[in-house]
């Protein structure tokens, strides 16, 4: 399942709704994205995040079968908020489900790294000096080419 | 055919999306991308971060020797950084 909102979730009900009648899940694993109040060195008083509705929602969905598709998963959640947010809130949550443990890690964390290089999401952070458009990390690039199948 | 710009591309150029006309000669995303300057002052930047832009065609990435036809719905945009 995919999600694209303004609005903030609650990671409790949504693993709680997840899970909810099917016990063949042994094992749910979860990454959570905040807004920080430094980068760069720079304080941040709040963040806006932009998007391509549409493709963003065509792009996780791609993700999400991609991930069901290499793991067995029993089930999986992505939200992705946009708009504008205050450091400490919450801007990403995935969540997989599956029978053991590593099915359940793996695939939450290559979700994650698939995401950040492919979901057309852009961070403008507030500053002291205006606005400014967060730049791409190759970091990311890197990760996400480490499950590049051979 | 519609073409829509974001982030830093959309403040620049100065509008979310706009229809274009390329000439006929116009047949692939690069030349598209060649094209594109000649609009005016602000889409110099196109040119300028060419090796940065992302372009998708339908919603769906896609390189500089795809081709695009009239009706498509074409995006520029950074290197995404949500998460």
């Amino acid at each position: 399942m995919i999600r694209v909102q303004e609005s903030d979730f609650d990671v409790g009900q949504e693993i709680k709704k997840l899970t909810q009648g099917n016990h063949a899940i042994g094992g749910v694993a979860s990454f959570l994205g905040l807004v920080r109040d430094i980068a760069s060195d720079e304080e941040i008083s709040a963040m806006t995040l932009e998007h391509y509705p549409g493709m963003t929602e065509k792009m996780l969905a791609e993700i999400e079968t991609e991930a069901n598709r290499r793991w067995d998963l029993d089930a999986s959640l992505i939200i992705h908020r946009y708009g504008r947010m205050d450091p400490g809130e919450q801007i990403v949550l995935v969540i997989t489900c599956s029978k053991h443990r590593k099915a359940a890690f793996e695939s939450c964390e290559f979700l994650m790294d698939y995401l950040k290089t492919k979901a057309p999401f852009w961070k403008l952070e507030e500053t002291s000096e205006g606005g400014k458009w967060v730049d791409a990390r190759d970091s990311d690039d890197t990760a996400a080419s480490r499950w590049l199948e051979t | 055919m519609k073409i829509l710009y974001f982030a830093w591309l959309r403040t620049t150029i100065g509008k979310p999306l706009e229809e274009i006309t390329p000439p006929e000669t116009v047949k692939t995303v690069k030349e598209l991308l060649d094209w594109l300057p000649s609009l005016g002052e602000d889409y110099s930047i196109i040119q300028e971060k060419r090796d940065l832009l992302r372009i998708a065609i339908n919603q769906e990435y896609a390189d500089l020797d795809q081709k695009i036809e009239q009706g498509d719905e074409i995006a520029l945009f950074p290197p995404v950084t949500g998460g």
